[in-house]
């Protein structure tokens, strides 16, 4: 919302010298956020200018460049040595003989900007012609302002060459843009900020002088027939409990609308139409009221409030054919032919013309979710449907229409009708009994009973003292129309810090008792990060959003869970719809974004939810939000939300070990994932066991590890991508990952780990060279060894591993050395012999090993 | 050797004759003193105390000696070994510190050449700050609460007070699934974990929530679809605005320093009433105003102050529809965004480099931030 000061200041006192950062501040305190400022920064000369010759030039950048001679009238030329300007403008939206806005050498714009004679696209340009946001009328860049075109065509008429803009324009006097919230309806008008402004000064007495406080007749038989006929009300809501109607005939339609009208309409950034649309505008601007002006001569039976029906149309203001649904509220002509969507837009049919002379004024109070609903429906949100959404005064109906009536007659020399039409179905407020101790109880500042009572009639309630229900901690209080916010304590609560200031509120540190700090999911969590980092992976985070075609570049099988995505329905981008269900899938665009910057070197791991919906989606249900949901529903709504699984998921490529002075460096390869997930496993002391998997996409069929919990629970896979999936994703050749399911390990790891005894006494060292087939797995040999071993084996570890020349064909030689140790004793040499043949005889058994 | 012989002088042992032992003793000093190398003084050490040196071919002819010149020839050439012995391992431990000192001088290499032979790690900035802010609040005796991303439509807003209608619902931009009717949406605040905790906890709750939030914001300087929240709530008895005041005091000291503190006023949430704006002091330029001055504050713009984010007391409609009861407890939350707190801390200009994992901004931070 937009408030000139100077509109401001007929409504309220404003502080002596006040300037509009002091207004701002002013309105900030009682919580009004301010969002810019507009205007009072700019120093003139700004004129009226006719262009009288334009030369348009394509430059080398393809960019159009107009050379225009403007005649900027006797003002500017006496600053100018008397002669008509030659400018040079950017923008292509004018012709020869419009009138435009030319700030001339000397000036300053906006942000300081100084404008001088000069060299510009090869010539000298002695000023600018301005666009809107140039001269912080807007933000409006598009193109120049061409004054026909923002102030109406026969307002326009009347300026002359050398006009001063900046009077013109309103651009002299400051302009406060605050941002209004959802609860402050009110403050969409010149009365409730001017009330707020007041408020912030302390609420002198007689300092705020209400725009709505004027005698409007009461209703009699004569006004035009109304018929409120709602028969499906939302929520026991009628979609309109007030319809003001009034009429002013012989309006002449050549009337202009007042240029200081005018002016306050651009300033609070709204177009000036016509006079009566204007009038409508200003009034809402006002007081708040949204109306409406219809044509009485394209009326032709009664306006009935109705909802929609089935198939009914409606061509809108903005040239729109508009389905209606049912829930929409109309305001129709005999209860047929739909004039507006109520509260949103009027319809194209009704709409006061240049060649209308007689107007109905309508004022009415809609119901704010019929409004929203409408609003949200058709993607329209107008100054009307903005303020009934968020609740407009329903006591101002009338007085807004007396207010429109009275500057119709007055600037458009129209009488008005005698009739006045009021159908009133509100209801007055119910009084709150409220516990004045409340606001302290809430804010934790102890206020007065005086002040709080104070505080609340200054904003408009009234208290009573006396009444049934009172007592010394008691009042009734009954809120002001236009607040329909203030319900029970906490929202007075609110009003009462406000007004005596947030900033008297004390500061005071909390005091939690019994806090347990982080549980183990958490810390493991850290852990798994941790070590990832440790292990020399880079974190990254990655958007969740992937494409559809993935899946099938990730050779993942037709029936593998991984292909159960979540679809999103609005997605960014129509090329990603669905939600990971694995870290790589979208972690792969963060390695190929690193690479295409040029580093050749990338390993990275994501920690991450993955999205695994293991079917189609169930429906969430939405309970009453009155209570608490019972067991059961709370129970449906959790198990509504698909399952999302903790991961890990790693992609590297490049050297893990890079070359230096030391010589060449080591590529990374499928035993780097192995080692970071075996990493990750051991960070959080969870055994795990390392399978060949010659099945899992996207891994490489020969290049994949399964890695298990020791009683078979799936951790994750790692080793070297599918070529194939490598060329469908263009990753660098080679690329290795991994992707581990971080909640089986925290799982695993929950319990505390209980320690061995170790033994003291010295270990006992053999070796052993094992033939087994080439196919024959590692690690069966070695879980083989481990199970013959018998308990004195202390560790297994693989040295070498050799196929060639010196072993025949098909089978490889596996070196592992072994290492005793018993608890009690030094082993004898006899014994360890007697060890090292029966791990090898297990490991013959199981896999065909034989010694060398 | 000459065998025993009573009639035998010893002064006339020629190899016992004391100039010559002296003479065998001079030898083998200067020899000592001569060898320049370990090497060396092991040769000196066979010639002069070695089997055949003259020393010890003059010890053997004493045995020859008659009993009574034993005694002074063996106390000579005894003497006589005793000091070259001496010599040699004076010179021995000379010349191995000599050799010590030496290796040390031929073993330097240049320490500057590149040491790092791996590639170093690093951790994500936004969940070191997350995790800076939750270890500050753990330690003051909060809590951890965590939920879904995907989360129901009722958590994510009915249960907060947004109900379908609610004008602040349509300033959200939301991520909705599909079947829209699923009721089920990206969690667009990490508000629903509140409610999770509400439902499911009795009171007192003193909680921290971080996590990841979506909204349909395309990614510029400021926006991103996909960013990061951390919220607080605590519900017990007697809470009031004074302590949403000092936890919000509490949380821009562990983040921006102990100078700084902060101004509140009215805002309007849907989940609290009463509802609080907080503006911290620029921990840059410590509220001094510079606003239209030739170089206004970056970090602050020149206001002095720094927006914080929303919070408030929790609507009684919230702690109802928890089945908390509003007239035994009270509440507040506040929370804010990780990306700003971020940008702020480590003067990250925008956002793209937080959301494109290009690695290099990550391993700016090492480990902890």
């Amino acid at each position: 919302m937009r408030t000139p000061l100077s509109w401001l200041a007929e409504y309220t006192d404003l502080a002596p010298g006040a300037r509009g950062a002091d207004v701002a501040a002013s309105l900030v305190s009682v919580g009004l956020e301010e969002e810019d400022l507009h205007g009072g920064d700019i120093t003139g000369p700004l004129v009226v200018g006719r262009v009288l010759e334009l030369e348009e030039q394509v430059q080398k950048n393809g960019k159009p460049i107009r050379y225009c001679v403007v005649d900027v009238g006797q003002n500017g030329q006496m600053l100018t040595e008397g002669k008509h300007q030659e400018i040079v403008c950017g923008a292509t939206n004018f012709e020869v003989g419009d009138l435009v806005v030319v700030v001339l050498p000397g000036a300053v714009l906006p942000g300081g900007f100084e404008i001088s004679a000069r060299k510009t696209y090869g010539r000298m340009s002695n000023g600018m012609i301005c666009a809107e946001d140039e001269i912080g009328l807007g933000h409006d860049h598009e193109g120049i302002i061409v004054l026909s075109r923002l102030l109406g065509e026969e307002r326009a008429a009347s300026l002359s060459p050398g006009d001063d803009a900046i009077a013109l324009l309103g651009l002299a006097d400051e302009t406060v843009e605050t941002n209004v919230t959802p609860d402050r309806g009110y403050c969409f008008s010149l009365r409730g900020l001017a009330r707020e402004y007041w408020h912030a000064q302390g609420s002198p007495e007689g300092g705020f002088r209400d725009p709505a406080a004027v005698v409007a007749p009461d209703a009699n038989g004569d006004g035009y027939t109304v018929e409120l006929k709602d028969d499906s009300p939302i929520d026991g809501n009628e979609g309109c409990d007030r319809y003001v109607a009034r009429i002013v005939r012989g309006i002449d339609p050549t009337r202009q609308t007042p240029s200081w009208m005018a002016r306050r309409l651009t300033q609070a950034g709204m177009r000036p139409i016509s006079l009566a649309v204007d009038v409508t505008n200003y009034v809402m601007l006002a007081v708040g009221q949204p109306l409406h002006a219809f044509d009485v001569d394209r009326l032709s039976g009664s306006v009935v409030v109705r909802r929609a029906r089935v198939g009914e149309k409606l061509t809108t203001l903005d040239d729109v054919e508009r389905a209606l649904n049912v829930d929409d509220l109309l305001i129709t002509d005999g209860g047929e032919q739909p004039l507006a969507i109520a509260g949103v837009m009027g319809g194209a049919s009704s709409e006061v013309s240049d060649t209308t002379t007689d107007v109905l004024i309508e004022a009415a109070h809609f119901d704010p979710t019929t409004v929203a609903r409408s609003s949200r429906r058709h993607r329209l949100v107008t100054e009307a449907s903005k303020r009934f959404e968020r609740g407009v005064d329903p006591k101002v109906t009338a007085a807004a229409a007396q207010l429109a009536v009275d500057l119709l007659v007055e600037h458009g020399g129209g009488t008005v009708d005698p009739g006045v039409t009021d159908v009133d179905r509100t209801t007055d407020r119910v009084a709150y009994r409220l516990d004045v101790t409340e606001p302290s109880r809430i804010v934790g500042v102890d206020y007065a009973r005086e002040r709080v009572v104070g505080i609340l009639r200054d904003l408009g309630c009234s208290v009573d003292e006396q009444g049934a229900g009172t007592d010394d901690r008691h009042i009734l209080v009954t809120p002001p129309s236009w607040r329909p916010d203030l319900v029970d304590a906490p929202d007075y609560a609110e009003e009462v810090a406000r007004i005596d200031g947030y900033n008297n509120i004390p500061s005071i540190t909390p005091t939690p008792t019994e806090g347990r700090g982080l549980t183990h999911a958490q810390r493991a969590r850290r852990v798994v990060a941790d070590a990832l980092a440790g292990f020399g992976l880079t974190e990254v985070l990655s958007y969740p959003f992937v494409a559809e075609g993935l899946a099938d570049q990730l050779m993942l099988p037709v029936d593998d869970d991984r292909r159960q995505a979540v679809r999103l329905a609005n997605p960014l981008s129509e090329e990603r719809p669905l939600l990971r269900t694995s870290i790589l899938a979208s972690l792969v665009d963060t390695l190929r974004r690193n690479v295409a910057r040029g580093q050749k070197d990338v390993a990275i791991y994501e920690l991450g939810l993955v999205f695994r919906p293991g079917g189609p989606l169930g429906t969430a249900p939405i309970p009453s939000v009155a209570t608490r949901p019972d067991a059961d529903t709370l129970e449906r709504l959790y198990a509504a939300v698909p399952a999302q699984p903790r991961r890990a998921g790693i992609l590297a490529t490049g050297q893990t070990e890079p070359a230096g002075w030391w010589g060449p460096g080591r590529a990374a390869d499928w035993s780097d994932m192995v080692a970071a997930v075996q990493t990750v496993a051991s960070a959080l002391a969870v055994p795990v066991v390392v399978a060949n998997d010659p099945g899992h996409a996207p891994w490489h069929p020969g290049r994949c590890a399964r890695i298990t919990l020791l009683d078979g629970t799936l951790v994750g896979h790692a080793g070297e991508l599918h070529p194939k999936v490598v060329a469908a994703l263009e990753l660098p050749a080679r690329t290795v990952a991994a992707e581990v399911d971080v909640d089986v390990l925290i799982a695993a790891s929950a319990e505390p780990v209980q320690a061995q005894a170790f033994s003291t006494f010295p270990p006992a060292l053999t070796d052993v060279a094992l033939l087994v087939a080439s196919d024959v797995a590692a690690a069966d040999v070695e879980s083989a060894l481990r199970s013959g071993a018998g308990e004195a084996l202390e560790s297994v570890s693989l040295f070498d591993v050799y196929e060639g020349e010196h072993v025949e064909a098909g089978r490889k030689s596996l070196a592992y050395r072994l290492t005793f140790r018993a608890t009690d004793r030094t082993l004898t040499t006899e014994e360890v012999n007697g060890f090292r043949d029966a791990a090898v005889a297990s490991a013959a058994s199981a896999t065909g090993a034989v010694q060398r | 050797m000459s065998g025993p012989n009573t009639n035998y002088d010893p002064v006339e042992v020629s190899a016992l004759d004391p100039a010559n032992v002296d003479s065998a003793v001079q030898e083998a000093l200067a020899a000592i003193a001569a060898a320049a190398s370990l090497d060396d003084l092991k040769a000196v050490r066979i010639a002069h105390q070695g089997e055949k040196s003259p020393l010890a071919l003059a010890n053997r002819e004493i045995g020859a000696l008659p009993p009574s010149a034993k005694a002074e020839a063996g106390k000579r050439v005894g003497q006589a070994r005793g000091r070259v012995g001496q010599a040699l391992s004076a010179r021995q431990t000379e010349l191995e510190a000599e050799r010590d000192e030496r290796i040390l001088v031929e073993e330097r290499v240049d320490v500057t050449v590149p040491a790092l032979r791996r590639l170093t790690g690093a951790r994500h900035p936004i969940e070191l700050v997350a995790q800076r802010l939750v270890d500050a609040f753990v330690g003051m005796g909060w809590e951890v609460a965590e939920g879904p991303e995907l989360e129901s439509e009722w958590l994510n807003f009915d249960a907060l007070n947004l109900g379908p209608d609610h004008p602040a619902r349509q300033m959200q931009d939301t991520f909705f699934l599909d079947p829209v009717d699923s009721g089920l949406v990206l969690r667009t605040q990490t508000s629903p974990v509140q409610i999770r905790t509400m439902l499911e906890q009795e009171p007192p709750i003193y909680i921290v929530a971080p996590g990841k939030v979506f909204r349909t914001d395309d990614l510029d300087a400021t926006h991103t679809p996909v960013f990061h929240q951390i919220e607080c709530l605590a519900i017990d008895k007697g809470l009031t605005m004074a302590h949403l005041r000092g936890a919000l005091d509490a949380f821009v000291r562990i983040m921006f320093g102990e100078d700084t503190r902060t101004r509140v006023r009215a805002n309007y949430f849907p989940f609290t009433e009463p509802s609080m704006e907080t503006d911290f002091l620029c921990f840059a330029c410590h509220g001094e105003e510079t606003w239209g001055s030739a170089e206004p504050c970056r970090t602050c713009g020149g206001s002095g102050w720094i927006e914080l984010g929303g919070s408030g007391m929790v609507n009684r409609k919230v702690l109802r529809t928890c089945g908390i009861d509003p007239d035994v407890y009270s509440g507040f939350a506040f929370g804010l965004g990780i990306e700003r707190a971020l940008q702020l801390r480590h003067g990250v200009q925008g956002m793209h480099e937080i959301v494109e994992g290009d690695i290099r901004f990550s391993q700016q931070f090492g480990m902890g931030a």
